[in-house]
């Protein structure tokens, strides 16, 4: 039980995702439970094929169809996982002090796809920039899927999006954690989206440098800590929560999910691209330090691991530095594994996958694993099988480039 | 094209740019403004420079107030098509 008072402690009273293998908190809990892909193969302008995570939600539940076609991927992704999450923590936004709700969502990129978009178009016009859409700047300001959710759902307090590539997920959350502590806001709608695979520039990139994922079979291509790993499966998504601070959720009687208890993020200073396991490692342990929680307290670590072959060693290695033997009771899994890397929507979904493990007592497994590397052999790794465990405290990795990390502690809600 | 495929042309575009709207229902002098908002205007602009290859100058912009205002605009360039 905390020490901390009431005011001071952050909890999560409401769920909404979309994610490339189900919809929503249960569907997508169950997905991962029972090994559900949901990667596919994808056919991109000028790329061509490759695996990828698509969402397949109903935009119209909560956007017109005209605002659907002049707003964003990213945008329709935030407000649908944004208006699942109000519902879900049973909240009537229109009964709110808006100007005390903030929205607070991670990006790892915005506007490539509008761009890409733009420029295909004016290309059948002999490039004539009079083709250009005046739609162009509203939806390529790096605000726009946080400024979507505050228009749609007449927000006025705060939004902004954190740029922190793929520990975008997690730095959405704990931003929304920092501005509650700050009495900014009294509702924090924080997590991540991403809008990825809707351009082929981040697929052609990757598979330039070597670590685009394919396979025959897409739903095999996501494959961290396997031998045969290749690469990267791109993928959208987006997973918003409800935060509030725990007097507020209490004082209307809220279902709380879990408290996000500690957290931390630092730079490597090494390399735009190559992981650093020491800052890493860091990492972990500062936002176990803020947590005041030993490694042995963890009942699940999610790895970051997006299936490089450099990439998932570099984690096992500061995941070993930290963790070592001394762990028996520490379940390590990965959910990229299902549904692809979902970039700034990543490390959010990735929360969302194991948040359930607090009442249902399972370990999501990390399927694809048919020859595990030797230099991934994490001692508790799931592979495969869900594991049955008493779960306190999930830890979440996410790890980004430029060498950015970014670590959360989420416990079971213990009054 | 004649008057009532210039008309059609219209409610392609404006449907195209907002679906949620029934634009067949609208009588000839309904006024479009009404309806659209000020970005979805320049979005029936750009579709007809896309399109028909038709400019239209701002100044030009209040004679597309209603449906039969588009078609008595565009009439004169389009009836030729």
């Amino acid at each position: 039980m905390s020490n901390k008072p009431d005011h001071q402690r952050i909890v999560i009273t409401g769920v909404g995702l979309t994610a490339p293998n189900a919809n929503g908190l249960a569907d997508f809990r169950n997905a991962l439970l029972h090994g559900v892909s949901g990667v596919k193969s994808l056919e991109m302008r000028y790329f061509g094929i490759a695996p990828a995570g698509l969402c397949d939600f109903d935009a119209t539940k909560y956007q017109k169809r005209r605002d659907i076609r002049n707003g964003t991927r990213a945008g329709s992704i935030a407000i649908y996982a944004t208006g699942e999450a109000l519902a879900d923590a049973q909240i009537d936004i229109t009964q709110e002090d808006t100007s005390r709700v903030g929205v607070f969502l991670g990006i790892t990129e915005h506007g490539n796809v509008e761009t890409e978009n733009e420029i295909y178009e004016i290309s059948k016009y002999n490039y004539d920039t009079a083709i250009w859409s005046h739609h162009h700047n509203p939806r390529t300001v790096a605000n726009n899927p946080a400024g979507e959710v505050t228009v749609r759902f007449g927000i006025t307090g705060p939004h902004y999006t954190v740029g922190a590539a793929c520990a975008a997920g997690n730095l959405g959350l704990v931003t929304g954690a920092q501005q509650l502590l700050l009495d900014e806001v009294d509702l924090a709608l924080a997590g991540g989206v991403s809008e990825s695979p809707r351009t082929f520039g981040i697929f052609a990139a990757f598979k330039s440098q070597g670590a685009l994922a394919y396979s025959d079979d897409p739903a095999k291509a996501s494959r961290p800590f396997d031998l045969a790993r290749n690469g990267i499966v791109v993928s959208e998504g987006g997973a918003v929560y409800v935060l509030e601070r725990l007097d507020h959720a209490l004082a209307r009687n809220a279902k709380i999910y879990g408290e996000l208890v500690g957290w931390c993020y630092n730079s490597d200073a090494t390399d735009t691209v190559l992981p650093n396991s020491e800052r890493q490692a860091e990492c972990v342990r500062k936002a176990l330090k803020m947590a005041g929680m030993t490694p042995q307290d963890i009942s699940i670590v999610n790895t970051h691991a997006t299936g490089t072959k450099l990439g998932d060693i570099k984690e096992c290695a500061a995941l070993r530095e930290v963790f070592g033997d001394s762990c028996p009771y520490t379940y390590f899994n990965n959910t990229k594994s299902f549904i692809g890397h979902c970039m700034g929507a990543a490390a959010a979904l990735e929360l969302a996958g194991n948040l359930p493990a607090f009442e249902d007592g399972l370990v999501h497994p990390t399927i694809n694993v048919e020859n595990l590397d030797p230099e991934c052999a994490l001692r508790n790794l799931v592979c495969n099988e869900a594991v049955s465990t008493s779960v306190h405290a999930i830890l979440n990795n996410s790890f980004g480039m430029l060498g950015i990390n970014c670590v959360t502690i989420t416990t079971k809600y213990q009054g | 094209m004649t008057r009532p495929e210039i008309q059609a042309a219209m409610i392609e575009i404006l449907s195209d740019i907002n679906p949620d709207v029934d634009w067949n229902a609208f009588g000839p002098e309904d006024s479009l403004r009404g309806t659209l908002e000020s970005m979805d205007f320049l979005d029936v602009v750009m579709e007809l420079r896309k399109r028909y290859h038709i400019e239209v100058p701002e100044a030009d912009y209040g004679k597309l107030a209603t449906m039969k205002g588009c078609v008595d605009y565009l009439e004169p360039t389009l009836g030729a098509k």
